[in-house]
This record gives structure tokens, sequence and C-alpha cells, in this order.
């Protein structure tokens, strides 16, 4: 291929152009990324949530995590009507029992869904980054532990594989890695947020139904959502601090 | 599939204690057990129960070195267990082990045996031959002088560390129970009574070890049974045993009463899963029945051939009771879903590094460790011991 010099001269300021937005979307290094400015946590929409699966297929692919073990899952819930005998006898309490499925963590979406009483809803689950987290209270040497910027994180070059914090979580967030036989789960996508990217369930979510927020940031929405919304934690009688809020929860998920 | 009946969280479908994690407290359960024995001769001046004293040391010993074994093995990665000796983690219940274990192994058993055995053991290496006597040499540690004064305060010394040893015993055990009945995400295990009821069916498991196996033994020796020993150590046990059975019906009626959000999930567990070994073998068999046969050893005047059987049927009883009540805990806590909506199953590997084999191999251990320290160190009367050479 023959370029004349006139050629070069176009081609070349559209190379640095298209150079210059390549930069642009690329995050920026991560050393002016302060710790101590940051409390991340996540806001989980519930009513915004239509349990496509892609936040699970996402979390695998830039986690690479193991088949069978979940960083985030997706559960669908459904609450039926109240059961009753043909007698009027109330037979269960839906609100107690509700019906829940997760096929392979919802990574491929959900049957349809076929009984027409009651509510179905979708419910993202992951780490819920607690900020008395009872998982890194019981580390037995500290690999786990709840970096500055509260983030639950696990130093697997550290970890013995005891599996005690498996046992600790409430929300059953971890698991120990099949092959590297280390304690695992969501970082929070530490290596994106920290170069101010959000996660990659975020990022893959088509409804914005999860939300990365910065409680430490004066001009995060997070600060008015809460202000105007129903929004709880998962098990808060546990009293773990968990920083995953949930909007429009209902009373029947655990 | 997987086992799974109704919802669990995806990542609770696979058990992570496996049957290691079953044996690690059931073996601590019989040291601690083993030495409280020892401790009644000692510090209690149960003087019945002599007989008993120096081979429930050793049992002790034998169990003790073993007891680290399941849970470095059940690790993703053993070799980095001595990182919680260096930098253990303040706030972590397991980060203990290593100390309670260390302190436990070296300053109160090691230490005891030593102190109780020295005058043979001097003796020993001077009548003895080759390897063996290179093996009591430095076991002495330098040691030789066996002058009355010096074995009246190690005898003073020793007593002072068995009433140590005591608390450790406790310690040891009770600390393992509050590994489980401090994890508050799991209302099966979440409950002050545990380190209590650990400690109690400890006493129960080693206390049955001792007896059962100074019975064997005995028999295999051809020697007579010190039956007023054998009847000491039996109603120890049953008394115990009241007290061990008592807390754990406490704490299921307790559970049963309140009724609070876990318990229609975790009664169906035991009504299903856990029917077997926890109705069946922990409580009718394992507990019922060896209450019942003691209290009639204690209430109607048996033939010693009668009490004898009676105590070796109880004994076993109990100990397959123990390990019963350690399996519930340790499997049945994982059996069900934190979400209180389903129940997985636990599949026991045969082969693997948790696996049947090793398991078994881990339980028969202790008893080849054993017998190699009662050859070494002779718990019995002197008689049986070589003729002891002039000493200084």
């Amino acid at each position: 291929m023959n370029i004349t010099r006139r050629q070069m001269l176009i081609l070349l300021p559209a190379a640095a152009v298209a150079w210059e937005a390549v930069l642009a979307g690329t995050p920026e290094a991560s050393s002016n990324y302060k710790m101590s400015d940051h409390w991340w946590g996540m806001l989980i929409d519930i009513p915004k949530c239509i349990g496509c699966g892609n936040c699970v297929r996402a979390c695998q692919t830039e986690n690479d995590v193991p088949d069978g073990h979940f960083r985030t899952w997706v559960e669908r819930y459904h609450r039926s009507d109240w059961p009753m005998t043909e007698s009027g006898e109330v037979t269960a309490n839906p609100l107690i029992v509700p019906e829940v499925i997760s096929p392979d963590g919802g990574k491929e979406g959900f049957p349809v869904a076929t009984d027409e009483s009651g509510k179905y809803f979708f419910v993202p689950k992951m780490c819920n980054h607690c900020a008395d987290s009872p998982c890194t209270q019981v580390c037995p040497v500290g690999a786990t532990f709840i970096s500055p910027d509260g983030v639950v994180l696990v130093d697997q070059t550290y970890c013995l594989g005891c599996a005690y914090c498996v046992q600790a979580c409430p929300y059953g967030c971890r698991y120990i890695h099949p092959t590297k036989e280390v304690a695992d789960k969501c970082t929070l996508c530490y290596h994106r947020i920290t170069k101010g990217l959000t996660t990659a369930c975020c990022e893959a979510c088509p409804t914005g139904a999860r939300q990365l927020v910065d409680l430490k940031d004066p001009k995060d929405p997070i600060h008015e959502f809460l202000k105007t919304h129903s929004v709880q934690v998962l098990k808060p009688q546990m009293a773990t601090g968990a920083k995953l809020f949930y909007n429009d929860l209902d009373g029947s998920v655990r | 599939m997987n086992g799974v009946e109704g919802y669990m969280y995806p990542n609770e479908i696979t058990l992570y204690w496996s049957v290691l994690i079953v044996l690690y407290p059931y073996i601590t359960g019989l040291v601690a057990g083993a030495f409280i024995l020892a401790s009644l001769e000692r510090v209690f001046r149960v003087e019945a129960v002599k007989p008993t004293y120096r081979l429930a040391l050793l049992t002790a010993l034998a169990f003790l070195l073993v007891a680290p074994l399941p849970l470095v093995l059940h690790l993703g990665h053993p070799f980095r267990s001595p990182e919680m000796y260096f930098t253990p983690h303040s706030t972590s219940a397991m980060a203990m082990f290593g100390y309670v274990y260390m302190w436990y192994l070296m300053a109160v058993l090691v230490f005891e045996i030593w102190l109780d055995y020295r005058r043979e053991i001097v003796l020993l290496s001077q009548s003895s031959t080759g390897l063996l006597r290179l093996i009591y040499k430095v076991m002495t540690l330098g040691s030789t002088n066996i002058s009355p004064r010096s074995l009246a305060i190690d005898e003073r010394v020793g007593w002072i560390v068995t009433l140590i040893g005591i608390p450790s015993a406790f310690l040891l055990h009770g600390y393992v129970g509050f590994i489980f009945g401090s994890i508050k995400a799991n209302p099966w295990w979440s409950s002050p009574l545990m380190p209590v009821v650990f400690i109690f069916s400890a006493m129960v498991s080693g206390i049955a070890g001792v007896m059962l196996l100074y019975m064997g033994i005995n028999k295999l020796r051809k020697q007579a049974i010190d039956m007023r020993c054998v009847d000491t150590i039996a109603m120890y046990m049953f008394y115990i045993y009241i007290i061990d059975f008592s807390l754990e019906m406490l704490d299921l009626v307790h559970r049963i009463y309140e009724a609070n959000e876990s318990f229609n999930s975790l009664n169906f567990m035991v009504h299903t899963k856990l029917y077997f070994s926890q109705i069946v073998l922990q409580i009718c068999l394992g507990t019922i029945t060896p209450l019942v046969l003691l209290f009639l050893t204690q209430v109607v005047k048996l033939p010693e051939i009668a009490r004898k059987y009676m105590y070796v049927i109880s004994g076993c009883l109990a100990l397959i009771g123990v390990l019963a009540m350690r399996w519930n805990v340790v499997i049945g806590g994982q059996l069900f879903s934190k979400s209180f909506l389903g129940y997985t199953t636990y599949k026991m590997a045969l082969a693997t590094k948790e696996g049947l084999i090793v398991a078994i191999f881990l339980t028969l251990l202790p008893l080849l460790f054993l017998w190699v320290l009662v050859k070494l160190l002779p718990p019995w009367p002197e008689k049986s011991a070589p003729a002891p050479a002039a000493a200084d």
C-alpha cells in the first residue's frame, strides 16, 4: 500500500484524535485514587430488576468465577396468595414461606412464570460489604479484611482455606475456590472501581437496577435516593452493617 | 438437583466442613475428658481411680498429638497454617487454637507426664540398652536426680500443673465449642450453651474412653480389673452424663419453646436428614440407653460380671453418642440453608484428603500412638517394669 505525503498529512491528525479518544476511555491510573476519600456500597432497585442474568454473566467473565460458584446471583421470589383449603383454612404464610428459585444463579435468566396468583420479583444478591462483617471477624490470620474504602476483600496469597468465613457469612456470599482452594467472593470489582470505573455487574445491567454508590461522595445521588425511598438491608437483625441497599424490599426476602 | 430440597443459596450447596471437622472436636474432647479423669485422682484425691491415672494421661497425650491433624488436612493450604502462630488475628476464635493447643500440650500434658514418670525414665535410661537407652537419656532432659527430696518436689509441682491443667482442659474444649457457638449467622450453632455442652460431653467421652481402654488392656494383659476403680469411674460418668444430657435437653426445649424464625427449618431437618444421627444414635442409643444402664448399676446390686458388661456397653454407646453429637453439630449445621428455605446433602468422599478412609485412619492413629507411649512409659505398677538399677 502506497501512502502519499498528502494522505499522511490527513491520516496523522485523524489517528491522533482517535488515540485521544482511546485514552479518554481508558480509566485513569490508580495512583491518584485515595482510599480515605471513598466508602463504597451498592444500591439494588428491586422494581427495576428484570432477571435477565446479565450481571451474573458479566461478573463471571470479568472475575473468572468458576462454574457452580457465584460472586453475584439473582433469585426469583414468588409470593403466592394466601393458600386456603376448600373449607377455608389458611395453610401457610407466603411471607414466611415464599417460593424461591435461582437456576444456575440466574445466569441464563428464568423459566416463564406460570402461576398467575401472587407476585413475582427478582432479588440480585452479592456480598453486602458489611461494615461490621462477621466473616472478617473470624478469619484466623486476618487474610480477609475491610479495606479503608469499605470493601471486604480476601488476600488469596495468605488465606489458609479453612472456610470459617464461609460459615460466618449470613448471606451465603462466600465459597472456597475449587482450584485455588482459598476463600473467594465479590470484590466489588476493586480493580475497576479504584480506576474510576463502575463494577462489571452495574455496567452490564440494562435497567440500572444496580448502582455502585460512594457514601463519602456528597454528590452521589444515593443520598437523595435514601431520603426519598424506602430502603432496607438484608437480615438487619444480624447487625452486620450491610452496605447493599435494597429499594422496595419485600418482607419475605431473606 | 445435587441432593438439594427447596432453596439453598447457590454457594451453600457444597459443604465445606467435612467429616474431619467432626473428628476434631471429638478427639480434643477425648483429650479433655481423659485429663479430667486423671485430675480426679491427683487434685480431688479420688484414690479409687488411681489405677487409671497414668493411662488417662497417656491417652490424653496420644489423642492430643493427633488432634491438629484433621484440622490441618482440611485446610486448602496446609503449609500456610503456621501463619496462625505468627500472625494471629485478634478477633478470631480460631486464631487461638495454636496457642491453646501448644499450652495444653507442652505446659500441661507433657510436663505433667514427664514429672510423673521422671523416676522411671531415669531408671530406664540406666537399665535399657541400645537405641532405647538413648531415647530414655534424651527423655531425662539431663535431670537424673531422683533423690526422695527431688521426687517430693516433682510431686508438688505435678500437683500444681494438674491444678492448672483442669481449667486448661476446660479452655481447650470449651473453646472448640465457642468456635461453633459464636457464629451468629448459623442458628443451629449460635448458642452460649455450646461450649458448656461440649465440655460435658467431652468429659463423658474421655472418661468412657479411658474406662474402656483400662478394661480392654487389662483383659489383654490377663490382669484382674480393679472393680472399685471401674465402679467409681462409671459413677462419675453417670453423673456427668446426667449434667450433659440435661444441658442438651435444655437447649432443645428452649429452641422448641422459643420457636424463632429458624425453628421450622431446623425442626424439619431433625425429623428428616438428621433423624437417624440425632434422634436414634445421639439421643436414644447414645445417651438414654447408657444412662439407663448406668442408673441400674447405681441402684441395683448387680454381680461383678453384669456390671462389667454394662459398663462396656454404656462406654461404647457413650462414645458413639458423643461422636454422633459432634456429627450433628458440624454436619447438621451446614445441611440447611441460611435462607431457611431448603436443605442440601452431605456426600462423604471415600478416598480423598477429607474422605472416610482418612477419617478412620485418624481415629485409629491415636491408638497406635498410645501403644508406643505405653511401651515406652508403662502405666502399670512397677512390678512389670524392668528391674530398677541403683539410684543415686
